[in-house]
């Protein structure tokens, strides 16, 4: 049971180490899902947006820990 | 016939992924051998290989199930956070936030537990046995999500899974003649390149399951990891920054 304990742990933590990131890129991709209907006319805006958002949350939350030491 | 052109991204990410995931491995493996003998050592590694062609082939025949357009959605977000995971850890690494992983030193620590612990060591030795089962098994399960993650979508499985066996034969193989951790594998280089190109496959996949109109169409994931690495390498520069002004501040 400790094994497939530890097993389901070490998975979940595959996806989620920083529940920050985690959640800030939940909400972009959800953000991005929801607004879809709006930016089909503009599809490659849409592509260009959902890397760029991406790429700030990284940035944001690298920063934030730094800042913090 | 595998079209290289077409498949050396998914042989490439699947192949130094899998090499980061296999080094750690070794270690463990390579302490329960020095410790516990090479018998539970190679048992608990057969057991937990065995394991691992199970979820394989019970994960890769269900994916067919799933229509293209949600599992390209569901594949690029898993892709995606396992990427920024790594990233986000190899950019702090980078910028001398937190520590270096240390092969060396976590087989010394691995070594002396298993010293520690009772029981037979020769023959049918179930610490030594689980202990390589686990290591390989959880060590294992990322290179299976890797292989299925980078390979499911694009049809590309085969070759996903030509370059996750071409890592653990060169690690296996380098560890047998060496018979120790590999402590000089650049692993912190390793996990940048796929952080970069996880979390790129991850964003194009996602665009793709929305519907977006990437750039170029597949030319644009070399764009992605252009993006990212710029993004990465911005953030390292100012951590390693704010690092100095920290150091020389006088409250410091």
């Amino acid at each position: 049971m400790k094994q497939i304990l530890a097993i389901g742990t070490e998975i979940f933590g595959l996806f989620v180490e920083d529940a920050r990131l985690t959640a800030a890129l939940a909400v972009w991709i959800a953000v991005a899902a929801v607004t879809r209907i709006w930016w089909q006319s503009a599809p490659r805006l849409g592509a260009i947006a959902l890397f760029v958002g991406f790429a700030v949350i990284l940035c944001e939350n690298v920063l934030h820990v730094a800042r913090r030491g | 016939m595998i079209d290289v052109a077409h498949s050396s991204p998914a042989i490439l990410a699947s192949f130094l992924a899998s090499s980061v995931e296999c080094v750690e491995a070794l270690t463990i493996v390579l302490a329960v051998g020095a410790v516990r003998g090479w018998r539970p050592a190679l048992i608990g590694t057969a057991l937990a290989a065995g394991l691992l062609v199970i979820l394989v082939a019970i994960f890769g025949a269900g994916l067919s199930l799933i229509p293209l357009a949600s599992l390209q959605t569901a594949i690029g977000i898993l892709l995606l956070l396992f990427g920024m995971r790594w990233l986000r850890k190899a950019v702090l690494r980078a910028g001398g936030i937190i520590a270096l992983r240390d092969e060396a030193a976590n087989y010394a620590s691995e070594t002396q537990a298993l010293r520690s612990e009772p029981g037979e060591r020769r023959g049918w030795d179930p610490i030594g046995i689980a202990t390589s089962f686990k290591a390989v098994t959880l060590e294992g399960i990322e290179v299976v999500f890797i292989v299925i993650a980078v390979g499911a979508v694009g049809g590309l499985l085969v070759p996903a899974t030509i370059g996750a066996l071409a890592a653990a034969a060169m690690v296996a193989g380098i560890g047998l003649l060496l018979h120790r951790p590999l402590a000089r594998v650049p692993e912190n280089a390793l996990k940048f390149a796929v952080g970069i190109m996880l979390s790129s496959f991850g964003t194009f996949w996602i665009g793709e399951g929305y519907g977006v109109e990437w750039p170029g169409g597949d030319l644009s994931v070399p764009g992605l990891i252009a993006g990212f690495l710029t993004a990465s390498l911005i953030s390292v520069g100012i951590i390693r920054r704010i690092r100095r002004l920290t150091l020389l501040s006088p409250a410091a």
